[in-house]
């Protein structure tokens, strides 16, 4: 127990100590801002993760709750000069809100119909988005939003920012972590392998369907925040349905079910478009290749298939080693 | 027949009292009234499809009866959902062994304790030392049903690599660490070899002399006949027959329409 706990600290401490020498090594903004996303995206895929790879419930709508978060923030700081700190906080309240009034009716479905609803329900909020104009700015987005500052420092520098970031990302992944090695975790992991015999083990498996579903929301809800106030125009592009599709894919290419997984895959697929802008347009093209390569000849995920590789290449020198004595 | 139990007993722990299910026309479980009483083995059999995994997800909770009632310590279990049934002390085991794969075996129990046990997203997220202290005994507990069932040393292997006789073990292990006072056991030495199944039988006395009610469904004669108290015959749905092993062994309507002239010879 206690050793899992000090692996797990030193897991993480590393991790840390490692995202801390970056800024002092990169002073390129251009690479500094793709880290910033990079951090993003792997909050926003860490929490999809406790969803998908843990609980095994697909959502094809988490790039609104993103949107929610950061339009909740944008709305509120421009329109009616709310501090972002409060903001964000609302902006956190309002998409928990949604995620339970839309996992309630929608977590009851399974399978496909799930992937269904959640898909219906993204594309509702991005219609939203493009279509209240008076509060959203519409098509055309919205503009000014204030970047965070700590106190009187602005965290206007993208290595600010990428400090900012990370700290909040690395916070969410020890949180995570956490989860999935506990009561609730291992719950979330039993409803995944048998629904049935969750419930006969006293689990409640509806209610805490919904709760993952608002918990997962919660990532995605700050990570829109801290996109909003970084980027500091939004326009309902950047929420839509493709976007849920890439978070997807970031969960499934990094492994389901493992956290180290999904800072993997979010890494990957924010680096591999800004490697290839060659193709650029055809970026969801290549999305969708990945999704399906990685699905057939590794259906547990890059981090996984490599070290189910691995495990194979050392099993095999230890038998040789064996049959040689 | 189930109603003189009823009446002689202040000790009934579960009842059900005309119980009836139909899919589509078809009389699953019907009127099925029966009674378990504290401390006793009760062996329900019957031919395939006699109803006696339906009356299990009646019970549980897993399917909605059309009518009757089901008692369970003086409450009414209707409507209750599995996870409910459960909180209430009733656990199960699957006819097809529905462990958690992706897990080692420990983690498996440890699962079990989730109705007696508390922590939320927040105690867990942030290790609240209330959370930890109750993580701790959560571990304790599932390393000491582990040794009651004999799987102990098997702590932290992954639950798919059991061999299979081990795993339904394991799932009854899963099933005790609920701390139910009813245990329900779907066909457990199916698949099981003639040593497993003996394993199996002291494993159930033991949980019955640690005063858990057991209901069992079994094809398995032998370890029926030599481990029940009480025997419930069903066919077509409906009781056939109700008694002790040897009145049923007797009955010559069981002997017609189940058991066979050879079996019990």
């Amino acid at each position: 127990m206690n050793r899992v706990l000090r692996y797990k600290s030193f897991q993480v401490g590393s991790f840390g100590l490692l995202l801390a020498l970056v800024p002092l090594l990169v002073t390129n903004r251009y690479y500094l801002t793709v880290m910033v996303f990079i951090g993003i995206h792997t909050l926003l895929v860490v929490g999809l993760n406790l969803l998908m790879g843990y609980a095994g419930q697909i959502s094809l709508g988490h790039a609104a709750f993103f949107g929610l978060g950061a339009y909740t923030s944008g709305i509120l700081t421009t329109t009616y000069h709310v501090s972002p700190w409060p903001a964000m906080v609302a902006a956190v309240v309002l998409t928990v809100t949604v995620a339970l009034l839309v996992g309630i009716p929608a977590l009851k479905l399974t399978g496909y119909y799930l992937a269904m609803a959640t898909l219906g329900f993204g594309i509702i909020i991005h219609i939203c988005f493009k279509e209240l104009v008076w509060l959203t700015g519409g098509p055309s987005g919205l503009v000014g939003i204030p970047t965070l500052g700590i106190g009187k420092i602005m965290l206007d520098e993208p290595k600010a920012y990428y400090c900012l970031v990370w700290v909040a990302t690395t916070a969410a992944i020890a949180l995570s972590l956490n989860i999935v090695d506990s009561r609730v975790g291992r719950a979330l992991r039993a409803i995944h392998d048998s629904e049935s015999a969750a419930g006969a083990s006293g689990i409640s498996t509806s209610r805490l369907k919904i709760w993952v579903f608002a918990v997962s929301a919660v990532y995605a809800s700050v990570a829109g925040s801290l996109y909003a106030h970084f980027i500091t125009f939004i326009s309902p592009s950047s929420f839509d349905f493709m976007f849920s599709v890439k978070l997807v894919t970031m969960v499934v290419v990094g492994g389901m079910a493992s956290i180290w997984g999904a800072v993997f895959g979010a890494a990957t697929l924010t680096v591999l478009p800004e490697v290839l802008t060659t193709f650029h347009d055809y970026d969801i093209v290549l999305f969708g290749l990945i999704l399906m390569v990685v699905m057939i000849f590794m259906p547990q995920g890059l981090t996984r298939g490599a070290l189910d590789i691995w495990d194979k290449y050392r099993f095999q020198r230890q038998r040789s080693l064996l049959v040689n004595r | 027949m189930a109603k003189t139990i009823l009446e002689s007993s202040d000790q009934v722990l579960l009842t059900t009292e005309k119980l009836c299910k139909s899919f589509g026309g078809i009389h699953a479980v019907k009127e099925i009234s029966l009674a378990v009483r504290v401390g006793l083995i009760k062996g329900i059999i019957g031919p395939n499809g006699a109803g006696k995994t339906t009356l299990f997800n009646l019970i549980t909770g897993f399917y909605v009866a059309d009518s009757g009632v089901i008692n369970f310590k003086g409450q009414r279990l209707n409507g209750f959902s599995p996870h409910q049934v459960a909180e209430s002390g009733i656990a199960r085991t699957f006819q097809n062994v529905e462990l958690f794969d992706r897990m080692s075996v420990l983690e498996n129990v440890m699962v079990g304790r989730h109705p007696r046990t508390k922590a939320g997203f927040i105690g867990a997220a942030f290790r609240l030392s209330g959370a930890r202290r109750e993580e701790e005994l959560i571990r304790e507990k599932a390393a000491e049903i582990l040794e009651f069932v004999g799987l102990g040393e098997r702590a932290h292997r992954p639950s798919s690599e059991l061999p299979f006789g081990h795993q339904r073990v394991l799932e009854i292990g899963r099933a005790l660490a609920t701390e139910p006072r009813l245990l329900l056991l779907d066909e457990p030495a199916s698949g099981l070899n003639a040593s497993e199944t003996r394993e199996l039988g002291r494993l159930i006395c033991r949980i019955r002399d640690a005063g858990i009610a057991v209901v069992l469904v079994e094809h398995d004669m032998s370890l029926t006949m030599e481990i029940c108290d009480e025997i419930l015959v069903m066919d077509y749905g409906r009781t056939l027959a109700e008694g002790t092993p040897r009145q049923i062994q007797e009955n010559p309507m069981v002997i017609a329409a189940y058991l066979g002239e050879e079996t019990i010879a």
